[in-house]
Formats: structure tokens, sequence, C-alpha cells
């Protein structure tokens, strides 16, 4: 079974932070329900973790697993380019 | 919005780079970021990391945000300008900001409208942790390589931009531009960051480049306007050259000084004054060289001489010394007495400027002599030599430097050098060496053409060199045109007889050097 890790990097409180927000639970819970964590930072709160993982365009989204690693930036909008861009399998059916 | 009100709404923060502060008029407006802009290898990041390391030198910490070249490069590459970084970084008086795309990570994908919050962040971070006075940002153009959408870049630009002055932070941001003239910058950055504008310029001019700056505006404040030279220097950084920067204020002096040779010294009214600038200007083989070395050499009480000869090699003057009955050997060991000798070809005449300099302020010498200023003027267009010798010589009068700069006359006979129409008017005293051809024999005839507050024998005289050194002698009699290299030989009560010499080239025909 597959489970995706997503880190979501906001500047706290901005519609365009809450709008990525929103728009990736949306696509999370229609393709990989169950099948997913995900982390919200706020740069403003933690600039470490900014700083460690060079994140510069807020929001970032990063998919770390399964491989490959990959990189978003943007409120996450266009529904199917995040699909795509994550590279997300929906889950197939219970073979047990 | 200009005049002295608006200056005095608009604080300036000194940058200690002493060009870039006189170009300024007193540094940079405080809490405010000014865009350097430059073509690829102009010296932008130098410029911007200089501003950082004289902050820090000056206890106020910096932020580096570097878009281009990653943080790890740049330790390693600024090392020689005497820039640890690294060391910096661990004494909490410098951060870091590596914003270079990593090439470990994929590109992001951009799904959506971003800003670059993450930046704004992270700058805040820093700053607020090394509590940061400046911030340099290198460069800003790259911001559009690594993101895409122009528009979104500009926007998050200026808000970068504004996210510095709640910050406190007083900042140089650079910027790209494609030609050396022509339109500010490449993105139009300039545009709209309005509080001040700064052009690097590196030029090729007469197979040299030549490194320039240009304030082209600052918010609040007059500039110096106009091209001003400047180079890339180990251990500095950026060294601006700014010709107007000169006062003619020196101090003056009427204290003399003897010239090593004493029947000069009474042509002179008595010798040299402490901090002149003499001129001896002469063929080849008229002896310049020779009365350099006296005035050197003949004088070890008059503290440490320095000789910068860009014709002859050391050995080669100190050879021609002995051979005129002058051992410069135990001067030049006991480090009284040095001679530095440079190929004028070797570098550009701002890097000549420079060496002179750092050689005035490391061995602080009462004398100089420049061998020849004419081979240097060689490698240099007109109006750079001119900046040349008007700064030179200012810094020397500065220093209170007795110099004695000699020139070479571009014919045998005498006549004018460009040498002598730039500087004689700076120069405090003008000594003339002439080939005399006197019935068949060529002699050496000397005159003091000017010497500024001095009572001068303005008669020409003879010069004799011989094993025991140089003598200056009788006047020259029936002989006219010696200035000029148009001799004409004057009925002589004695021998009674006249005779036109053959005339020579026509060139300063004024019988006036300058």
């Amino acid at each position: 079974m597959r489970n995706y890790v997503f880190r979501l990097f906001v500047t706290g409180g901005s519609a365009r932070s809450e709008d990525a927000l929103k728009n990736l639970r949306r696509i999370c819970e229609e393709h990989v329900a169950g099948q997913y964590d995900l982390s919200v930072i706020d740069v403003l709160e933690h600039p470490q973790q900014a700083e460690a993982l060079k994140i510069l365009a807020t929001p970032t989204l990063i998919k770390d697993g399964p491989p490959p690693p990959r990189r978003l930036i943007g409120d996450l909008s266009a529904y199917m380019e995040v699909v795509d861009g994550l590279d997300l399998q929906p889950k197939a059916p219970n073979t047990e | 919005m200009s005049g002295p009100q608006a200056a005095a709404r608009v604080a300036k923060l000194r940058t200690g780079i002493p060009g870039i502060d006189f170009l300024t008029h007193g540094g940079l407006p405080e809490g405010r970021t000014c865009v350097v802009s430059g073509t690829a290898g102009s010296g932008k990041t130098i410029l911007a990391l200089h501003f950082l390391a004289a902050g820090i030198a000056e206890g106020q910490p910096g932020v580096f945000v570097t878009f281009e070249e990653p943080a790890e490069d740049l330790r390693r590459n600024v090392g020689s300008f005497g820039w640890d970084l690294a060391a910096w970084e661990r004494g909490g008086r410098l951060a870091i900001i590596d914003a270079t795309p990593d090439p470990a990570t994929e590109e992001a994908l951009a799904v959506g409208d971003y800003d670059l919050g993450g930046l704004v962040s992270r700058i805040a971070h820093a700053a607020g942790r090394v509590g940061a006075r400046r911030i340099a940002l290198d460069s800003l153009g790259s911001l559009f390589a690594q993101f895409t959408d122009h528009g979104i870049v500009r926007r998050e630009i200026r808000r970068i931009l504004s996210s510095l002055r709640p910050l406190g932070l007083t900042g140089l941001a650079t910027s790209e531009r494609v030609a050396e003239y022509g339109a500010v910058g490449r993105f139009g950055v300039e545009e709209f960051v309005a509080d001040g504008v700064i052009i690097l310029r590196n030029t090729l001019t007469e197979m040299r480049r030549r490194r320039t700056v240009e304030v082209l505006k600052m918010r609040g404040s007059a500039h110096a306007k106009g091209e001003h030279p400047f180079i890339i220097l180990d251990g500095v950084g950026v060294e601006v050259i700014p010709l107007s920067a000169l006062r003619l204020d020196p101090p003056a002096s009427d204290v003399r000084r003897p010239t090593g040779i004493p029947e000069l010294d009474a042509m002179c009214g008595g010798g040299f004054f402490e901090n002149s600038i003499v001129i001896v200007s002469g063929a080849t083989g008229t002896g310049k060289t020779l009365l350099a070395t006296y005035f050197l050499g003949a004088l070890p009480d008059e503290g440490p001489a320095l000789m910068v000869a860009y014709e002859e090699g050391r050995e080669q003057i100190t050879r021609n010394a002995r051979n005129w009955g002058l051992d410069l050997g135990p001067l030049l060991t006991s480090g009284q007495l040095r001679i530095e000798c440079r190929y004028p070809e070797a570098a550009g005449l701002e890097d000549h400027l420079v060496h002179i300099k750092q050689l005035v302020d490391a061995h602080t010498p009462s004398r100089l002599v420049i061998d020849s200023l004419s081979a240097l003027e060689r490698i240099a267009s007109d109006k750079s030599f001119r900046e040349f010798a008007i700064d030179l010589t200012a810094f020397l009068k500065q220093h209170s430097v007795l110099t004695l700069l000699t020139t070479t006359t571009p014919t045998l006979t005498g006549g004018a050098s460009l040498t002598n129409t730039h500087i004689s008017t700076i120069a405090d005293g003008i000594i003339l060496l002439r080939h005399v051809e006197l019935y068949g024999e060529l002699q050496r005839g000397l005159a003091v053409l000017k010497m500024r507050g001095s009572d001068v024998d303005r008669r020409i005289r003879e010069i004799i060199v011989s094993g025991e050194g140089l003598r200056i002698g009788e006047p020259i009699r029936n002989v006219a045109g010696v200035l000029s290299g148009n001799l004409t030989y004057i009925l002589d009560d004695q021998s009674g007889f006249t005779r036109m010499a053959p005339r020579g080239p026509a060139e300063g025909g004024d019988g006036h050097p300058s």
C-alpha cells in the first residue's frame, strides 16, 4: 500500500496559502484518501526549516514519497496539473 | 525634490568604501535599497560584498542573499579580497542566504499563483539572528530565470524590497545589463527600485579594460556625476579613483630641501620646496635618470627615498649610478632607498596608480622619483592619462612627498611632450634637459623653466658628467633656440663669427614646452 508524504510550506494566514491547503486536501481526498500524511509548515514560524529546504516561494508543496520526490509551487488551483505533478495513483481496488 | 530640503530628510549610511562614499556624497540612503547595475563581469558581486565587508568592519552585521553563485563557491572565491565569510558567519556577523536553484532538487512545477514568502521570511529571520544593518541581494535578475512568470517576479521583488525597510536594512541589490550603454537594466528592476541606481561598466578602450562606476541617481541627495574609474584589487575589493575628490588644498611649505646637486640648489633659489612636484623633461640621453638618481641617492640624511622605474631595471640603474660616482648599494641594503621596477605594459593605468599609492603608503618616502611618466603615457588614452596625472600629483601633495617626475620629449632636440602639456600646470617646478650641439660637439644643457615661489637662475647651463659625478657648469652662451631645438648661434665678440645651425623639427616652435 502506498503512503504519500507531503509537506506544505505556507505563509501563515495568506489567502493564497489557505487556497493551496484547501485545494490539496480536496485532491488528496479524491485520489488518495487515507493514504497520505500532510504536514503544514508556516515559514513565518519556522524560518529555519525554510532555510534548510531552501524554500523561496510559498506555497511550496514537497512530496517526500513515494519516489520520485517532487516540488510544486503555487496555490495548486490547476487540478489536473497537481494530480499529474504529484503522480497520484488512485487506490487500487481491494485485492486482499 | 532635490536640494538641501530633500537631502535633510534622507539619512545616509556611510558604506566605508571611500570612493563610493565620495561619489554618493556621504553614502547610501539609510533604510533604502539601491540597485547596482552592470554587465556580466563588471564587478557587481564584489561591490555588493565589499559593502557588507566594510559594514562588518565597522560593527554593522550583514545579510547576503545569493541567487546565482552557491554560498559554498562564494566563500571560496572571495578569500583573495581578505574577506573570510565563513569566519564572519561563525562570529554571527554575517548570514548568507543561499537562494540558488538546488541542482539536487527537481525543478519546482508552478501550479497557480505564488509569492516569495519563503524568501522574505528567511531574510527576516537571518537579519534578526545577526542583528543586520546591511543587506546585499545578488542578483535580482536571476529570479527571472528561476521563476518564469515575470509578472509575479516583479511584484515579489517589490515586496521583498519593501519588507527590508521595517527591518532597518540598508541594501544594495545587483541587476544585469546586456550592454554597457543604453537601457539601464535587463529586466527593468531599476525602474521600481527608485532609491538609487549605480552603474558599473567594463569597457575595452585602446586594448585595455577600463572599469568605471557611475551614480545615476540617489534619492534625496546630490551626487557626483559621470563615470569614475575603479579597479578590483586583491586584499581591498573595489577601489574607486574619484578624480573630483581631489581638492586643491595640499599643505604648503616654505621649507626647502636640497636637490642632490649643489649647483642646482643655487639655480632654484636654494633647493626644492619640501612637498613640491618637479618635472624633469628632456630627450633620451640628456641625463634625466642621472639627475633623478642624485636626487635620491646623494642625500642619505634626507629620509627614505623611493624610485618607481618603468624604463630601466634595478641593476642597470645602480650600475649606471656607480659609473657616475654614486654608490647606491649601502642605501639599498639599509632600505633607505627602494627601487621598484615595473613594465608599463604589465598593468592598466589605474593599477599603476594604485601600485604607486600602495608603495607610498607602505614606505612613506620623503622623496620619490617616477622614471618616467611618459612611459605610462604610452599605455593609456589621453583622457585617462590626464586623470591619472591629476590624481597622482594630488595624492603625492597630500602625502607631502617631494617628487621628481621625469618625462621624455619625443624628439632629440627638445620640444613639447604630451606629458608636459598635461601636468606642467600642476607641477611646481619644471627643469629642462636638452642636447645642445655646439660647434660639432653634443653637450647637455639644463635650464630651470619654472620653480614656483622661487627666484630662479634662468640661464641655460652646461651639465658635466664624469666618473666623479654630475656637475652643473657655466651658462651656455652664444646660442639661441635651445628650448625649441632650433639652434641659432649668435655673434660672439671673442670668437668673431656667426653660424647658422641646420634647422631642427618645427614642433614647439614657440620655444615653450607647455
